[in-house]
């Protein structure tokens, strides 16, 4: 087919940030999936919830401590998260070489206080449908803070090579603390369903 | 953003065009070896063997469906045992469902979609090429484990507690649910890569209102994907955890509930129905337009007859649950969501038939296939009417009346519409035409076949023949009808022969297509048969919703995209107008070894629950390998 | 005409069990339950609605391709794109219409499925891989008896079914009685039936169920009360007492083998709960779920042998002699 030529692209970046950048709608769309994958597991807790004449299922509710501590680093963590984005988005290269490795650090925390919380769920997976969905609960979102940290491990690494001055990485740092707070954001129904649902 | 000044870059202005397509044609190029072929991202080629894989499934899953009805032509027949044949039918059910019909409409967006919004690579092409291989992966552990006689038995939704710890021994439900696993992750990942090629990746003024019919299907298509895949990740997971850990999601002893699997199932099982089904009417309307030789009437009802389809897909459910003992009151606001189905489906069918009024149509084969499609579709849209009315389905739930209507949907609603559609776009895909005279006899066998076949079977259902039994007894009166159902299926089989020979002869001795052999309005027939690997030597921009009708006097495209490295241009959501040059990434073999320490981790994972967590090592070191940069003119910017 | 030639049919049933007979006996078109019946109305008329439906969408394809053959193309032009919309807008409104009936219709027949009125018998249905076991609930446990895969019921009488499912989940179905209901383990159900006739009905589990689910058939017979009382009457009654040498040592063997371990002969020291109630098995008409008719010949097949012939089913062959096998058949035939 002939072609006419009506438009110039050569003055457009070599790379998009924020909602011009591929990678931050791919990242949403994971958010989605994965957003739904929790909606659905909290739907199953109240589904059994529903069907069960006593809730939790012969035990006690969990104990409260561990699951608030994460709760309040997760809480915490956003102010050095949101930090972050924002030094990213302004190119600052050493802000975000020292955002990083504090992210980094800050991630292990709440991996820490959750190996306590397990046991504080006074049940065990295979005592009945009631730990089950807990543990599934507790493990799904556990699994996502692990991901994330050792996306947010390699990322910090990569700020620290020659990679790291680019728009590209800026760019990744982004997504990389955005999907944090997401992380952050579906802790707080998981929390309250666990503990206080438990305790109505 | 300041330009990287320091690069030498080149540009397409900048050349002549001759050198231009060699100067793309080397940043583009896949190369040739098994090493090449391994390492490519290139949406065509990956869509291609997407494509050919899925109709290997297909051929493969009509073998077991010509097993059953052998099996079933006699009452008392001793060919197939019941382990056999629950076996063949679970696996006919489980392949034809998750390694053919889903797969293939997501593998003919994969080659199509990025050509259609004239674009030169599918978004995260990497993530595609591993989304391939976790599929053949998936498909391979089936079809291996059933040679090893371990296929699952259980059906292809694989019923609690059937399916469970105490009543499914050995390991043929986990297979099931891990065979799920695979296509999950590889139906999730090319949603996610469609629907932000579909967003960001438009050509220059392809605003909402000029996208192709077949890609509104998609976009609508990928996000039923995404919100209805993950309920059956959940359940297959739990599945698994109750058979490995002893968790107990369904076991009502200890607080669990049979019934939760079949919502999480269905909630999942409706909209895959409709992932398979609008896909195909995409194909339909997008069709329709060279045949009728006008536009398709109604682009906006068409539109929003697939959104709507979509989010109703969501309320529907429970009528696959009408006999499992829920409330009645709720079963009927079930069957007003799933009647209402038949306003946009009602829609759809209108407007083709308005098209095809106004229209002149040539009667090539890809039209017989569209109405033999509105044929068939009808009538499995109407008995879908009756199954929704809860007292009817009371009597054909579970027998062959359902198996009539599932396969008159799924046959005559998308396989139908895809058959036309590899007649249609046969010629771009390999530069060949298929043969027509070859296309018009396996229409007329398998139009013929299919109707023979599937009719009588809703007469079955009412007789009382329940699905899944492998033999009946002689004294009901069910033989004559499944004589002559096997006998009318031979018929069919031969149609589908004859297509898959057609394809084959085609491919190698057809006669060599034109760029836009049948008068196409759409962006892929603005490039070459087949495309180049850059698809289009410059960016099309894009004025109307038939570019190729509107603009005969020369296509209207961009210039000043770089020749040295592989870049496209990203465009805004609604109006797509151009925001970045992005690169888009280079061949890497990375996503093959990610795939492969995904399966080996997975299939671990069926024999014990530390492989999540020792296969996981592995998995993210080939996903760090993947996303490291390696210092190619695609990392700068 | 069809009725009467059913009805006699039937009743030459009733006679000889399992003769071949022209009718169907397992069909949701040839009814003679209360609720089937409303349910084979309904089934025609929406079926009728959606045939012709399917003629109009025929003919206006039919039209839609005769009329534009062989012209030239044209370009869309306002006056027809406008008289296309007022007809398809046009048939949305009709399909709207029409699944709105359809809506209502099957919200007002929902009901039909509930038979009405006060209960007169309650039976309790087990759904076993690949059996049914029944359980008789009287109005005092004098009155309660067990037995299996073959239910019985007055004529013109409203009866009640529990439904459970024991191990996997079934689906009990008679279709020329009333649609289906599923078993579900952990999830009573009820299902109400009523035959208008008397007549032998053969219904057949509908949810896919494991090896066997191709044969887990029963059969329901609804006879005058006369019979049934007779019936019932017999049922509760402990099992016939060995009449002959023959017999009683096929008592002797049945205990001594592992077959009083599953299997329940009320006034017997067998009182296993695995397999079918056998008390009265000589007096069904069939046995393992419907799969021969009941004989001494069929019985001696099927215990010698009862995974070549229902394979994967719940019954272990038990090796016996030739004469543990002839004295054992025997006594199970004679338990009438
Ligand atoms: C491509 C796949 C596909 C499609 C498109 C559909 C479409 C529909 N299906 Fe179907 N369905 C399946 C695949 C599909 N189905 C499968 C695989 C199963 C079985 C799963 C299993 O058990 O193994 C199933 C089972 C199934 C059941 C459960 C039955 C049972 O198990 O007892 C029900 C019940 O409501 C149902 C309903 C419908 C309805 C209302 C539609 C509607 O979308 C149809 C709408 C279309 C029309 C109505 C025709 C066009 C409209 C007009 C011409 C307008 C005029 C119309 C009227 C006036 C009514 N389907
Ligand atoms: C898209 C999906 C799809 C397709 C295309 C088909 C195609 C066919 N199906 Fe199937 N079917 C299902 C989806 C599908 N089916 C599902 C979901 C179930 C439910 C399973 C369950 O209950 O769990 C089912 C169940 C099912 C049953 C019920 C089994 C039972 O309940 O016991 C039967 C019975 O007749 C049947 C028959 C057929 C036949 C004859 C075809 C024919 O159309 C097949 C036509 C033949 C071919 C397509 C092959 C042609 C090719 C060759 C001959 C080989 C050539 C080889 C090379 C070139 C290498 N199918
Ligand atoms: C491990 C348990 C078990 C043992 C031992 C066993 N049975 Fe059974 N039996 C069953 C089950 C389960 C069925 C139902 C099979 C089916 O129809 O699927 C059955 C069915 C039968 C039936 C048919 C009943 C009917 O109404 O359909 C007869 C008769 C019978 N058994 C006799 C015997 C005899 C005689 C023996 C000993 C030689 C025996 N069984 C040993 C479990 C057992
Ligand atoms: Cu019991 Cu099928
Ligand atoms: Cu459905």
């Amino acid at each position: 087919m002939r072609e006419k030529i009506v438009l110039d692209l050569g003055k457009l970046p070599l790379h998009g940030m924020g909602t011009a950048s591929v990678t931050w709608w791919g990242t949403l769309a994971f958010m989605l999936i994965e957003g739904t994958g929790f909606a659905l597991v909290i739907a199953v807790y109240l589904y059994l919830m529903s069907l069960a004449t006593a809730w939790p299922i012969n035990t006690p509710p969990p104990d409260l401590l561990p699951g608030t501590l994460v709760t309040l680093i997760l809480l915490t963590s956003l102010i050095p998260n949101i930090l972050l984005s924002r030094w990213a988005e302004q190119q600052d290269l050493r802000k975000v070489r020292i955002g990083m490795v504090m992210m980094s650090m800050i991630g292990t925390l709440p991996l820490i206080v959750r190996i306590f919380e397990f046991p504080a769920l006074k049940v065990s997976w295979d005592s009945n449908a009631y730990g089950s969905v807990v543990w599934t609960l507790l493990g799904l979102h556990t699994t996502h803070i692990i991901t994330d940290l050792v996306d947010t491990l390699v990322l910090a690494a990569l700020v620290f090579t020659r990679h790291g001055r680019s728009p590209r990485r800026f760019g990744d740092v982004q997504d990389n603390a955005m999907y944090w707070n997401f992380v952050v954001a579906t802790w707080l129904p998981i929390y309250g369903c666990i503990y206080w649902l438990a305790r109505l | 953003m300041k330009p990287s000044a320091a690069a030498p870059e080149q540009r397409d202005i900048d050349v002549e065009r001759a050198q231009l397509t060699d100067a793309l044609a080397e940043t583009w190029k896949t190369p040739s070896g098994l090493w090449g072929a391994l390492a490519t991202v290139d949406h065509k080629i990956i869509g291609r063997r997407y494509i050919f894989t899925a109709f290997v499934f297909l051929a493969l899953g009509g073998v077991l469906a010509a097993l059953m009805r052998i099996q079933l032509a006699q009452p008392e027949a001793r060919l197939l045992g019941p382990d056999r044949y629950n076996q063949i039918f679970t696996m006919h059910g489980a392949n034809m469902m998750f390694l053919f019909a889903v797969p293939v409409m997501e593998a003919v967006a994969v080659y199509l979609a990025p050509l259609m919004v004239g674009t030169r690579n599918i978004a995260f092409p990497r993530l595609n090429a591993f989304s391939y291989w976790i599929y053949l992966a998936g498909g391979a552990l089936l079809w291996i484990a059933f040679a090893l006689d371990m296929g699952p038995d259980v059906g292809w939704f694989a019923y609690v507690p059937l399916s469970g710890p105490q009543y499914g021994t050995g390991k043929r439900a986990d297979i099931w649910a891990q065979m799920i696993t695979f296509t999950e992750i590889s139906a999730l990942a090319v949603a996610v890569e469609l629907v932000v090629t579909i967003f960001k990746q438009r050509a220059p003024g392809m605003t909402l209102d000029r996208i192709p019919v077949f890609v509104w299907a998609m976009l609508v298509t990928s996000f039923l994907v995404i919100m209805a895949m993950p309920a059956i990740v959940l359940a297959s997971t739990s599945l698994i955890l109750d058979r490995l850990v002893g968790t107990h999601f369904y076991n009502p002893a200890e607080g669990g509930d049979v019934l939760l699997w079949q919502h999480l199932f269905w909630f999942f099982g409706h909209p895959e129905v409709y992932i398979i089904f609008l896909p195909a009417v995409g194909m339909v309307s997008t069709m329709i337009e060279p045949f009728a030789r006008r536009p398709a009437f109604g682009y906006l009802g068409l539109v929003m007859a697939l959104i709507a389809t979509g989010i109703l897909a969501f309320g529907l459910w429970v009528h696959h649950m009408f006999v499992a003992g829920l409330p009645r009151l709720g079963d009927s606001f079930f069957t007003a969501s799933s009647m209402a189905i038949a306003i946009p489906a009602g829609i759809q069918i209108f407007c083709w038939l308005a098209t095809l009024w106004d229209g002149r149509p040539v009667f090539k084969s890809p039209l017989l296939f569209i109405i033999g499609f509105i044929i068939t579709f009808v009538i499995g849209g109407l008995t879908g009417v009756m199954v929704a009315s809860v007292p009817f389905d009371t009597q054909v739930h579970d027998t062959y009346f359902v198996v009539a209507h599932f396969h008159y949907v799924l046959i005559g609603g998308a396989v139908f519409p895809l058959l036309g559609a590899v007649h249609y776009w046969f010629p771009k895909l390999t530069g060949r035409m298929m043969s027509e005279a070859l296309g018009q006899w396996s229409f007329w066998l398998i139009f013929v076949g299919f109707n023979a076949t599937f009719f009588p079977m809703h007469i079955l259902g009412l007789e009382g023949m329940p699905r899944r039994i492998y033999t009946y007894q002689p004294d009901l009166p069910w033989h004559g009808l499944n004589l002559f159902v096997s006998v009318s299926a031979v018929i069919l089989t031969a149609g589908f022969l004859l297509f898959f020979i057609n394809v084959m002869r085609s491919a190698r001795f057809g006669e060599i297509a034109l760029d836009n052999p049948w008068d196409a309005p759409t962006l892929e027939w603005a490039t070459t048969s087949p495309p180049p690997s850059y698809n289009f030597a410059m960016i099309p921009v894009v004025g109307s919703l038939h570019p190729v009708w509107d603009d005969r006097d020369g296509l209207p495209v961009a210039d000043g995209l770089r020749t040295d490295r592989r870049e496209l241009i990203v465009t805004t959501l609604a109006t797509a107008e151009p925001q970045a040059r992005e690169a888009s990434p280079q061949n890497s073999i990375w996503p093959l070894w990610a795939a492969i320490a995904t399966t080996i981790m997975l299939i671990w994972s069926i024999f014990s629950p530390w492989a999540v967590v020792w296969g996981s090592i592995p998995a993210a070191v080939a996903l760090i390998g993947w996303f490291w940069p390696k210092g190619t003119p695609e990392d700068e910017s | 005409m069809i009725r009467a030639a059913r009805k006699a049919c039937s009743s030459a049933m009733l006679a000889a069990p399992l003769a071949g007979c022209g009718g169907n006996w397992q069909s949701a078109l040839d009814v003679y339950g209360t609720s089937a019946i409303s349910l084979k109305h309904l089934i025609i008329l929406i079926v009728a609605v959606c045939s012709l439906v399917w003629m109009l969408v025929l003919i206006a394809l039919i039209a839609a391709l005769w009329r534009s053959r062989d012209a030239r193309p044209v370009s869309p032009e306002p006056g027809r794109e406008r008289r296309m919309t007022i007809a398809v807008t046009g048939a949305v409104v009709a399909t709207v219409l029409i699944i709105g009936t359809f809506t209502v219709m099957s919200f007002v027949a929902t009901r039909a499925l509930t038979v009405a009125g006060q209960d007169d018998l309650t039976i309790r249905v087990r759904g076993l891989q690949w059996w049914w076991g029944l359980e008789y609930i009287g109005p005092d446990p004098s009155s309660r008896f067990e037995t299996a895969n073959e239910i019985h019921i007055p004529v013109g009488r409203k009866v009640r079914l529990k439904l459970e499912g024991l191990d996997v989940i079934h689906s009990f179905w008679v279709p020329s009685l009333a649609g289906k209901q599923d078993l579900v383990p952990g999830r009573p159900n009820e299902l109400t039936i009523r035959a208008e006739h008397a007549g032998i009905y053969r219904g057949q589990c509908a949810e896919f169920c494991g090896m066997q689910h191709a044969h887990m058939s029963l059969l329901v017979i609804a006879e005058p009360q006369d019979d049934f009382d007779k019936w019932t009457a017999t049922q509760r009654q402990t099992a016939a007492q060995p009449a002959d040498e023959q017999t009683a040592a096929g008592l002797q063997t049945f205990l001594a083998k592992p077959c009083a371990a599953c299997h329940t002969i009320r006034g017997t020291a067998a009182v296993g709960t695995t397999g079918p109630d056998l008390t009265h098995v000589g007096n069904r008409r069939t046995i393992a779920a419907g799969l021969f008719e009941t004989t001494r010949g069929s019985l001696a097949a099927w215990i010698a042998d009862p995974q070549t012939i229902k394979p994967g089913n719940n019954m272990p062959m038990v090796p016996l002699t030739p004469d543990e096998l002839r004295a054992v058949s025997a006594y199970l035939a004679s338990l009438k």
